[in-house]
């Protein structure tokens, strides 16, 4: 009954209320309250700015979530676009009139926030790929002008926001937009050829990073090559991993935390100190829950009956899991330290705000996912 | 309308499933590779990273170790621990340093010279390091810093220990002092190296210095967990550290206090030594100086007037001075003649105040001569005429084996003093390879009486007397008390035993031989360093008659009690040439530059019915011995012999406790 009624889009509040997905609600509520525990945990036990702020940034933009989740699927669909360009608007006014700081310019002043517009092209590159392959054929999908148009639209961003610069940012922005990409059907092997051109061109990549980056990714390969400067954070961080043991050091006491040892603690290396305080348990509990979001979300795409509710999902619960993976092998060492949040953990309003928005077009999905989008 | 046919949609849908499952499929194997290097991290290398996160966090200071006591034999502290108050700053916990050195400057009313002083040692240590602002603060300053201390955050009053020399110059020489461990102290003794501290006192000279590894001490170490900035966050615990060794010695500070007294504004020495145990009762060293003086860093005037003094106080005159003997090594020039069967006890020569031989003249002391002369009026007088021509008959190289077996010419102290030297006993052979050329026979008759080439320090004539007043037996000098060492009882029995061993063996060289051999330690300590006793007994008999017969050169400073009873040879050393015409003149002894005057020396033994005790007496430029020294053997007699039944009750007590 109620799924006939949702497909002709007449139902009523409750039953739309009902037919959120609560596990998914769940699973971000709890991993909010751990964020907030994790940020009282890096200010030592108290409730100070980064605590309070992280948490009023949680509950609203959580508030906010739930609140568009209710907004017709259709209409994220119609705004894909728009969204993308605002959001791209807001990176070019960011790189020509953004507010710097510790030298990378990457941020808007919207009056009421200070807001990272990189942060939301993560959702808008993904939004936008979703509407353009919900419109394109399957076999239209790898001709020449449905291949370039895309990589324009991936790529101006990417520009920007590695002139900024912000080579994380920009890598996830990348990563997200290309498994988005993969999963709409593009040939594999363009795939091949481009990360073959990619190799190819990797030296000259890397002549164009800036020393630090450079020097970052020299640290990678040997951390010990010069521990108190470049290879501090990571070393640093894998000793807090690494002394958490089995079942860590326990809530408020990870000493490489709360003695600073640990860089970044609010933000990049939130999981650090997560993984410091609960140990290999918790870790792999976090990491579980994060597991369950991506398959929630997965699932809701799996039974979208829109292409775009489809792929965005997919694409979304994909750009998660490269979030996650990107920040957890970072913080581990498996890769070279680049700035990557990891979604809701860390502290920062605009990375909140994107993966809220991402949830609530998720979450439509669900409500609305008998919706059929012309 | 539905985009795209329905064909179309349905393929579109196909193709992002298959390629999400695949998707998913990577999701989990990558999931599955973090799960792997958290493994890896967190229960494989758990223990390592523990480790280093502990070394991250955890930062040990070493607390100053507290220094071992000396005590003299009766159990006074000579040298100890004193409750100092001092003010450290960590810079660390300081907001503003500068403010905060201002304000201290002001409170503790610091002159320009020391708050520089403390500016400099600031930036020459790390911002973790205890910076010392005063290590000697008054009572009052110590009371006013702690009414201010609310608003001095990272200033610390703190109650310490500093060296005491509660008896000021009296053991300068034989302590030796303590101050700041310099680089080479540091690169010289592994100890020191382990437990240093900024601002670790160790000992420079004397005992101080050469039981540095027993008197150290252990540090107490405090463990604080530290932030990344090396701020203390909290103790962590503390382990208290050990006090060093507390050392007794055998001297008697009364004792030395009179060796003090009587050498006052002289420069000279004093030793006086246990003719059976060995045992040093006293060794001091003029002029003296406070050791404590040292303690904070001396003064720029303090160190001036130390320095600048002529009699230089920083000589340990007893071990290191090196002066001719003068006639003091007389009994020993008798005895070597005697027992090489050189003389007879009725040998005499005519003495006419002077004595030419190969083509020189050769002085005795007294002008006008001493007449005929045997070897016993010989010693008694001390007559150079004799002497000469008795060591022109014994040759130098006899001589040197009696004076280097009777402990001239090697250290007393194998290994106590570094500063100790050997002196020099000549002999043709010594002569041949330091200076390249022949002894000459001349040679011989000077070192007869004590001049030349010999040089003795004042404890090892102090060494020479008691071991011809012990019946000529080997002693071991000592001035450290190990309960280990033998008894007074045991020793004689010992000397004893050697001796019946002696008298039995056929022959002196093969007794010897006999007694290295039998390898028991016991047999080898104590060896008679004689051939016949009779010839140990003569020359003592000769010394007794020295100090105790009229016409004796010490005869006005003896002692007629025969519980004081002493005997005791004069020396009177020449510093330099006495040409023919200084001769005539004979000048008074005040009339002659300082640097000129005679030594004055004087070696006794006591009582001399049942002798016990030996002292040597050493007056640099006191003119003649007789005059100088040997009034002040006599005073010093009385003291030593009373001291003997106090010496004997504490052996007697600690005996007790031991059982």
């Amino acid at each position: 009954m109620l799924q006939e009624t949702a497909l002709s889009g007449q139902t009523t509040f409750f039953q739309k209320l009902r037919s959120l997905d609560y596990i998914l609600l769940f699973c971000i509520l709890t991993l909010g309250v751990i964020s907030s525990l994790s940020m009282y945990s890096t200010e030592g036990g108290e409730v100070l700015y980064h605590t309070k702020s992280h948490v009023i940034r949680f509950l609203v933009f959580f508030s906010m979530m739930l609140i568009f989740s209710f907004v017709n699927l259709k209409f994220w669909h119609t705004t894909s676009y728009i969204f993308y360009l605002v959001v791209l608007c807001l990176l070019i006014w960011a790189s020509l009139y953004g507010i710097k700081a510790s030298g990378s310019q990457r941020w808007v002043d919207l009056y009421f926030i200070n807001l990272q517009p990189s942060e939301l092209m993560k959702v808008a590159i993904i939004m936008c790929f979703a509407k353009y392959y919900h419109r394109t054929q399957i076999h239209l999908v790898n001709n020449f002008k449905n291949l370039i148009i895309p990589m324009v639209v991936l790529i101006l961003p990417i520009l920007l926001v590695i002139s900024q610069p912000d080579l994380g940012t920009s890598i996830l922005i990348g990563l997200s937009g290309l498994v988005v990409l993969w999963l709409s059907g593009v040939n594999a092997k363009y795939f091949i050829y481009s990360s073959l051109i990619l190799l190819i061109s990797l030296p000259f990549v890397i002549s164009f990073l800036k020393p630090y980056q450079k020097l970052r990714i020299l640290t990678f390969f040997n951390p010990d090559r010069d521990p108190l400067g470049a290879g501090y954070q990571i070393i640093q961080s894998k000793i807090a991993v690494g002394s958490g043991g089995l079942s860590g050091k326990g809530f408020l006491k990870g000493t490489q935390s709360y003695l600073d040892f640990l860089p970044e603690k609010h933000t990049d290396f939130i999981f650090t100190l997560f993984s410091e305080e609960q140990g290999f348990i918790g870790s792999v509990l976090l990491l579980l829950l994060y597991a369950i979001i991506i398959y929630r979300t997965a699932k809701i795409g799996a039974s979208a009956r829109s292409f775009f509710g489809k792929l965005f999902c997919y694409g979304y619960a994909s750009s998660i899991f490269i979030f996650v993976t990107v920040n957890m092998s970072m913080v581990l060492g498996l890769l070279p330290i680049v700035g990557s949040p990891l979604p809701i953990m860390s502290y920062g309003g605009s990375s909140m705000l994107a993966t809220m928005i991402g949830f609530s077009i998720v979450m439509s999905a669900k409500i609305y996912q008998k919706q059929i989008i012309a | 309308m539905i985009s795209g046919g329905s064909d179309t949609s349905y393929r579109k849908q196909s193709v992002v499933n298959r390629r999400m499952f695949i998707l998913s499929a990577a999701k989990l194997f990558v999931f599955g590779g973090i799960v792997a290097k958290l493994f890896s991290l967190q229960i494989n290398q758990n223990k390592k990273y523990l480790t280093l996160s502990d070394k991250n966090r955890l930062r040990e200071w070493k607390l100053p170790p507290i220094r071992g006591d000396f005590q003299d034999f009766f159990g006074n502290t000579i040298a100890g621990n004193l409750k100092v108050y001092q003010l450290h700053i960590i810079p660390e916990q300081v907001e503003n340093f500068n403010n905060l050195i201002i304000r201290v400057k002001d409170i503790l009313e610091l002159d320009q010279n020391t708050f520089n002083k403390i500016i400099k040692k600031k930036n020459s240590q790390k911002p973790w390091e205890t910076l010392i602002v005063s290590e000697n603060l008054s009572w009052d300053q110590f009371v006013k810093i702690n009414f201010y201390l609310h608003e001095l955050s990272g200033v610390k009053p703190v109650l310490s220990v500093a060296r005491s020399y509660p008896y000021n110059e009296n053991y300068t020489h034989l302590l030796g002092y303590v101050a700041q461990a310099s680089p080479n102290d540091l690169l010289n003794n592994e100890k020191i190296k382990k437990r240093h501290v900024p601002g670790l006192r160790v000992g420079k000279t004397g005992l101080e210095r050469s039981l540095e590894n027993d008197l150290i001490g252990m540090n107490g170490v405090q463990r604080y967990e530290v932030n990344a900035y090396g701020k203390r966050i909290n103790q962590i615990d503390h382990i208290e550290g050990q006090k060093g060794k507390s050392i007794r010695l055998t001297v008697d500070t009364k004792i030395q206090q009179v060796c003090n007294e009587l050498l006052k504004d002289r420069a000279g020495s004093i030793s006086v030594m246990d003719i059976f145990t060995g045992d040093i009762l006293a060794m001091h060293s003029t002029p003296s100086f406070d050791p404590n003086l040292f303690l904070y860093g001396i003064s720029y005037e303090n160190w001036e007037n130390i320095v600048n003094n002529p009699k230089k106080p920083l000589i340990n005159r007893s071990i290191t001075g090196l002066y001719p003997p003068g006639s003091t090594i007389k009994p020993i020039v008798a005895l070597s003649a005697l027992e090489h069967n050189v003389i007879s006890p009725n040998f005499k020569v005519n003495c006419s105040g002077k004595i030419e031989m190969y083509g020189q003249t050769y002085n005795c002391w007294k002008k006008k001569g001493h007449g005929v002369v045997n070897l016993r009026d010989a010693l008694k007088v001390s007559c150079d005429t004799f002497f000469y021509e008795m060591s022109r008959r014994l040759g130098v190289d006899r001589l040197n084996e009696t004076a280097k077996k009777f402990g001239l010419g090697n250290k007393v102290f194998s290994n106590i003093f570094n500063e100790e030297r050997t002196g020099l006993v000549p002999s043709t052979e010594w002569k041949k390879n330091a200076l390249g050329r022949g002894w000459v026979l001349g040679e011989t008759l000077i070192t007869g009486i004590g001049q030349g080439y010999i040089q003795t320090t004042p404890l090892q004539l102090c060494l020479m007397t008691a071991q011809l007043a012990n019946g000529g037996f080997k002693i071991n000098p000592k001035i450290v008390v190990n309960k280990k060492d033998p008894t007074f009882e045991e020793i004689k029995s010992t000397m004893n035993k050697n001796l019946e061993k002696k008298i039995l063996g056929p022959d002196f060289d093969d007794a010897m031989l006999d007694l290295e051999i039998s390898n028991s330690k016991e047999s080898i300590t104590h060896k008679p360093l004689f051939r016949n006793q009779e010839n140990i007994k003569f020359v003592l008999e000769a010394m007794f008659a020295s100090t105790n017969e009229v016409r004796g050169t010490s005869y006005s400073s003896r002692i007629e009690d025969k519980k004081y009873q002493f005997a005791g040879k004069t020396g009177t050393s020449q510093v330099k040439r006495i040409t023919e015409a200084q001769r005539e003149l004979d000048l008074d002894i005040s009339q002659i530059p300082y640097k000129d005057r005679d030594h004055a020396l004087y070696v006794a033994f006591g009582p001399y019915r049942k002798p016990r005790y030996a002292m040597s007496i050493f007056i640099e430029h006191g003119g003649s011995g007789g005059s100088t020294a040997a009034p002040m053997a006599k005073k010093l007699f009385k003291v030593v012999i009373d001291r003997h039944d106090e010496r004997e009750k504490i052996k007697e007590d600690n005996k007790n406790l031991k059982i």
